[in-house]
């Protein structure tokens, strides 16, 4: 079997980080853009994974675990966020938070 | 006696102080007795102190007196000092006499005036700065007494200030000399930088020494020098002010602007005849001055329609002839000429106050007339004046002193024909404009009531200038008449002789010359008899022509110096202060201020505060600067 | 000992009228008149005491630049303060520093008493800003720190920002502000040239100083040079003000109560003038002297352009202000031409335009509070409502235009005379600007005080306290303008010693500017070392 090479593995990363970085441009839902965020860092993870894998280097998997931990502390945090934005502007838009605009 | 020198500025000066501290406590008498009182003090001790010097003259024809030394600074070291010679001693003995003469007619001239009191402050003011402007023993406190006198007569001709014409024409006087004493001061800069003093009799002595003669800064210095006497004796072509200074008091025309301040000038070159010596060239440019001024102001004066405007446009005149007898080196017959028309002329300004007056503030000489039996004392007095003022031969000084000049203009070495012939139409036309004046305002019919008669504090100078306007010419008889000059010998001892070289001096000097001028002197008052007596409509109806009346809205302008002085330069300065009034240098800081804060506008509009915004634009700049880096 | 009392009086009485104004403001108003009569009376007293060593000729006191410097001290006080860097608290008076601070209390005087009904408002705090100005002025004129003097030169802005943006007219925070932006920009360019200059010493000479005495004499490249001396020119130029620098000032001196104006235009903007003849161009001889053309041009365009912006003015108070540019024009001409006459007549002229224009901005003040406007539209005629006050009017704007006589003339003939010597053409123009500058102060006179009194106003003449004050100045102008040697006596030793210090470079010698070489200029040149009366000095005290 065709070792799945490095160039497809950044190709899928690539794509999973522009569908990403789309839904981030385009939706305005707070929980989705947050959801893309997710997209795009996953993208990233692949990437590093992918890397790894093509130099036998264990620094790609190291980055994907902080990557990782670091979704789920942006998760727990951006979900508070979410719910204290929803009290306040009753809304999930995330247009509406433009309190600090020039 | 000569210790007491410094007395005759002093006491006028402490006049000032005194009418300036007591002010309002003083009734008018008390100003008047201290205004008078004081410049009449000071005439005495003039009498005294210049009778001593000239019976028993000092050592060196020349009396100095410093009393401190006013400032020094490296090696610059000029003296509050006095320097009394044979010229200081003929302007300080007029300066003091004609001013106490006018300040003892102001007493009554001004008597109901509400600015008594002020009138003699600047009045003392003004002889006080005269006499150290005259007594002066270096430049620069003559300069000192130079601007005073022009402080003075900004604040005389602007004294009813309540009129903002009057303010006007004081500040044109002020500013227009002020233009001449800017080329005075660069004058003195230059002096300094090169004799290393400004004490005048030393740094004379050094321009002997180090200057050849005609030398460029020989010449530069006496054009300078020149710019401020043009200014101050208001000759072309900053002679603009004189006649609009008329809007001051009568008697403040009489002493300042006929006696005494314009001819400052005459001073100034006469003190410093050393340098005119060495600058053939600047000489050449004082006869011209004088004799163009002397024409210009001479038709002038013949069309004016004001009483004192005529006069002021006939001092212009008389000064240019002073100006002319200084350009051809004729430096004594200046001072004689000072001397004769400091009494005729302050005798027809007092004159034309008194008539002024008389007709309750009427100065169209048009709307005079038959005054000769009203104000018969006047008359006479003016009359004479008149017949001075057109050197009416023999009986008058301005005879004598006229016709010095007209022959010097030709008989010097500098003399030459145009000169001559310029200054023979002058005094034709000087007689024509005097007896217009004796004709207009004292024959024909009364045209205005007479409402007030002069007292003797009015009269009594009158008189006394008259005598004078006759007796003072006998000082300096031509050669053909007697060999009678003790002033000639007087001034021998302090400024360089009438030295009859010229081409043409044996007839200058000679009775057939003298018989040319007197023969002009008689056409002219014949003739101005002629077409402003018998043939007065004529002469209106003729002056109405539309041929010649142009050329007498001409004359009667000034020359049109006026309108050209008032494009070329004022208007383009209020131009300038209008547009640049917001000043244009702030625009620039301005600039930089709004330019930050338009770039603070345009940044914080970017600042929309929606996040999806940030993120493309984020997004957008990390693209282009990966494919900068790789694509490069 | 005695000069730290100078700054010390008035910082210590600040506090204290504040906390006394709290309770009565008649009490913060004495208190501030003692604040600066009192140092006003030993700046007197040293003065007299020291009448006799002023009068002796320049002699360096020891070796090198330092002696040079310390030549014409008469006191001095040394104190370490930041030793790791090089920064002591250097305290020093000359004849110079003895003018500038017989000028700075006498004017914080004149502004305490101006302010005694104008203010009515916050009078505590006010007095306590106006003390803290003066003791601001007084360290400004006394160190010989240039770290020092960075900390008073900035630190007198702070309290003199409040007066205009407290107690100021219409546009006082625009002007407050405009103020502050200009000094303090400007400031900060003379901090970098400071610390650069302190830089290059250390360097060659592996001593770290901010002390002038040591930087005195520091080598360096024509360019650095330049550059630093620009930073410094930018700080003095806007004090000044010189053109094209000087448009925070008609806008400061216009909306600042009158105490401010008077500070101003009386002290703080001869700061500028200070500066340049203490520190500028001893420091730099030679960018001076390349500098030399532009700076004449700048001040004869300033004399001009000051004077013709006057006459635009309307409002009464811009017009006073605007003459200040005009007349500051003339001390930037005389400092460039650094000869002895005209650096005479620079200092002479820094003393008799603080007390003209001060009594000018005190008589406009005066009639604001009478009438509540200072547009001249809205005057004319006040000769006939209040003649004393047309009378004093007149004699400052006499004084104003150069009237001989009066100290101004004597100043101003003095460094034309003196500029004369390096360019005749700046010496002319500057004598033309005295021609409008008669024009500005007739059209001052005819719009406010002649003509006809048509507005209906009516209000009582100068009071007996402003009568004392004007008259204490109209003394002062004349004596000067008749006796102006005091004043020159007590500065001769410090202008002879920095044109020893700069005897070493191109500054003294012969002009480029279309002067010939006569023996004036060699005179003039050689005026550095040769006192007025034919003595000479010893030169050769190592100049730089």
């Amino acid at each position: 079997m065709a070792a799945v090479s490095l160039d497809h593995a950044l190709v899928l990363a690539a794509i999973l980080f522009a569908i990403g970085f789309a839904g981030l441009l385009t939706r305005r839902n707070l929980i989705v853009v947050l959801a893309c965020i997710e997209i795009m860092l996953n993208a990233a993870g692949l990437a590093f994974v992918a890397a790894g894998a093509r130099w036998g280097q264990a620094d790609g998997q190291v980055m994907f675990l902080f990557v990782l931990a670091m979704a789920a502390a942006e998760v727990a945090v951006g979900l508070a966020i979410a719910i204290r934005f929803r009290q306040s502007v009753k809304s999930l838009d995330i247009d509406d938070a433009d309190k600090m605009r020039g | 006696m000569l210790e007491l020198l410094w007395l005759i500025p002093a006491l006028p000066a402490a006049g000032f102080v005194l009418l300036v501290l007591l002010d309002r406590r003083l009734g008018r008498a008390g100003a008047a007795w201290i205004g008078a009182g004081s410049v009449g003090l000071s005439a005495l001790v003039a009498l005294l102190v210049c009778g001593s010097f000239i019976t028993s003259p000092p050592a060196g024809d020349a009396y100095h007196q410093v009393l401190w030394t006013w400032m020094d600074v490296a090696g610059f070291a000029p003296a509050i000092g006095l320097y009394l010679d044979a010229v200081s001693v003929t302007w300080v003995l007029v300066i003091t006499f004609v001013g106490f003469l006018i300040h003892l007619y102001s007493t009554e001239h001004m008597e109901h005036d509400e600015g008594f009191t002020r009138f003699f402050m600047y009045l003392n003011l003004f002889v006080a700065s005269m006499l150290v402007l005259v007594l002066a023993d270096n430049l620069l406190l003559l300069y000192l007494g130079w601007e005073g006198v022009g402080l003075c007569s900004y604040l005389l001709i602007s004294f009813w200030h309540t009129d903002p014409q009057n303010v006007y024409s004081g500040r044109k006087a002020f500013i227009v000399t002020r233009v001449g004493d800017t080329a005075l001061i660069a004058g003195l800069f230059l002096l300094f930088t090169q004799l290393h003093t400004l004490e005048i009799q030393p740094m004379l002595a050094a321009a002997e020494e180090s200057w050849a003669s005609g030398s460029a800064v020989a010449v530069a210095a006496a054009l300078l020098i020149l710019g401020g006497a043009v200014g101050k004796s208001a000759q072309v072509p900053l002679q603009t002010w004189l006649p609009d200074a008329m809007a001051g008091p009568s008697p403040v025309s009489a002493l300042i602007h006929a006696a005494t301040m314009v001819t400052a000038g005459v001073y100034l070159i006469a003190r410093t005849s050393v340098i005119f010596e060495l600058a053939p060239d600047a000489r050449l440019v004082v006869a011209i001055v004088g004799t163009v001024t002397l024409l210009i102001a001479g038709f002038s004066a013949l069309v004016q329609h004001d009483l004192k405007r005529a006069l002021a446009y006939s001092t212009i005149s008389q000064i240019g002839y002073m100006f002319l007898a200084l350009g051809v080196s004729g430096w004594e017959a200046g001072v004689f000429h000072f001397m004769t028309h400091a009494f005729f002329k302050a005798l027809l300004f007092l004159g034309a106050g008194v008539i002024i007056e008389a007709l309750a503030d009427e100065h169209d000489i048009f709307k005079m007339g038959g005054l000769r039996r009203e104000l018969p004392a006047v008359f006479w007095t003016f009359t004479i004046g008149a017949a001075a003022l057109a050197a009416l031969p023999f009986v008058t000084d301005g005879f004598y002193s006229k016709d010095l000049i007209i022959a010097t203009s030709l008989g010097t070495v500098d003399g030459n024909v145009w000169f001559y012939v310029g200054s023979l139409v002058g005094a034709f036309v000087t007689a024509l404009y005097a007896f217009r004046l004796v004709w207009l305002v004292f024959f024909g019919e009364r045209r205005t009531a007479v409402t007030r008669r002069p007292r003797w504090r009015q009269m009594v100078p009158l008189w006394l200038l008259a005598v004078l306007s006759v007796v003072s010419g006998f000082v300096w008889m031509p050669a053909w008449v007697s060999g009678f000059h003790p002033l000639e010998d007087f001034l021998d001892t302090a400024l360089p002789p009438i030295e009859w070289t010229g081409q043409y001096a044996h007839f200058a000097e000679s009775a057939g010359a003298a018989l040319l001028i007197i023969v002009v002197v008689y056409a002219g008052i014949g003739i101005s008899y002629l077409v402003w007596m018998p043939w007065r409509r004529g002469t209106h109806a003729f002056a109405a022509s539309p041929a010649i009346r142009p050329l007498a809205a001409f004359w009667l302008g000034g020359w049109g110096f006026d309108w050209l002085y008032e494009r070329v330069f004022v208007l383009p300065v209020k131009w300038f202060a209008r547009v640049a009034r917001n000043d244009l240098v702030d625009y620039v800081v301005g600039g930089i201020a709004w330019l930050t804060s338009a770039g603070w506008g345009a940044l914080s509009a970017g600042q929309t505060g929606r996040l999806r915004a940030y993120v493309a634009v984020a997004g957008f700049g990390i693209v282009l600067v990966l494919a900068v880096v790789v694509l490069r | 000992m005695i000069l730290l009392w100078y700054i010390l009086i008035p910082a210590v009485a600040a506090p204290v009228a504040w906390l006394l104004g709290r309770q009565n403001p008649v009490l913060a108003r004495w208190t501030a008149l003692l604040g600066t009569a009192a140092p006003l009376a030993l700046v007197a007293g040293q003065w007299i005491a020291n009448a006799d060593a002023l009068r002796a000729p320049f002699a360096p006191a020891g070796p090198g630049p330092a002696g040079l410097v310390a030549g014409s001290w008469i006191a001095d006080v040394k104190a370490e303060w930041i030793d790791s860097l090089g920064i002591s608290f250097f305290l020093a008076a000359d004849g110079l520093t003895l003018i500038m601070l017989l000028l700075t209390f006498a004017l914080g005087l004149l502004a305490v008493l101006a302010s005694w009904r104008g203010i009515t408002e916050r009078v505590g705090v006010f007095h306590l800003m106006v003390l803290w100005t003066v003791a601001g002025l007084a360290g400004v004129f006394l160190s010989l720190d240039l770290f020092l003097f960075y900390f008073f030169f900035e630190m007198m802005l702070i309290p003199m920002y409040f007066l205009i943006a407290v107690w100021g007219h219409e546009r006082r925070v625009y002007s407050a502000i405009k103020f502050f932006i200009f000094t303090q920009v400007s400031g900060l360019l003379m901090l970098i040239a400071i610390v650069a200059l302190v830089f290059i010493h250390g360097r060659a000479t592996g001593v770290y100083t901010f002390d002038f005495t040591q930087l005195l004499g520091t080598r360096m490249g024509s360019t650095t040079a330049m550059l630093l001396m620009l930073g410094f020119f930018a700080a003095f130029a806007v004090k000044l003000p010189a053109w094209p620098l000087h448009t925070w000032l008609p806008d400061a001196h216009t909306d600042a109560p009158t105490a401010g104006s008077v500070l101003l235009a009386g002290v703080l903007i001869k700061i500028g003038a200070y500066g340049m003849i203490r520190f500028m161009v001893p420091l730099f001889p030679d960018a001076a002297r390349d500098f030399r053309v532009w700076a004449l041009i700048l001040g004869v365009v300033g004399i001009i352009y000051g004077a013709i912006m006057a006459y635009a003015q309307t409002d009464m108070k811009r017009l006073v202000a605007y003459t200040s540019v005009s007349h500051m024009g003339f001390v930037l001409l005389g400092i460039f031409a650094w000869n002895t006459l005209a650096l005479q007549g620079v200092i002479l002229q820094l003393v008799c335009h603080a007390l003209s224009t001060g009594a000018l901005f005190i008589l406009v003040g005066g009639l604001q509070d009478r009438i509540h406007t200072r547009d001249m539209d809205k005057m004319g005629g006040l000769w006939q409502v209040a003649p004393r006050m047309g009378g004093t009017a007149m004699f400052f704007a006499m004084a104003s235009l150069g009237l001989p006589g009066l100290g101004n003339f004597v100043a101003e003939f003095l460094i034309l005379v003196g500029v004369w010597q390096v360019s005749p053409w700046a010496a002319v123009l500057g004598a033309v600007g005295l021609v409008f500058a008669t024009v500005y102060a007739l059209w001052m006179m005819q719009r406010a005080f002649q003509g006809e009194e048509t507005h209906g106003l009516s209000f009582v003449d100068l009071t007996k306290r402003e009568i004392g004050m004007f008259a204490g100045m109209i003394a002062a102008l004349v004596l000067l303008g008749f006796w102006p040697q005091p004043l020159i006596t007590t500065a001769r030793q410090t202008v002879e010693g920095v044109q020893v210090m700069t005897s070493g470079s191109t500054l003294n010698r012969g002009p480029d500017l279309g002067g010939t070489g006569d023996p004036a200029e060699a005179t003039q040149a050689a005026g550095a070392a040769a006192a007025p009366n034919g003595e000479t000095v010893a030169a050769d005290g190592g100049a730089p």
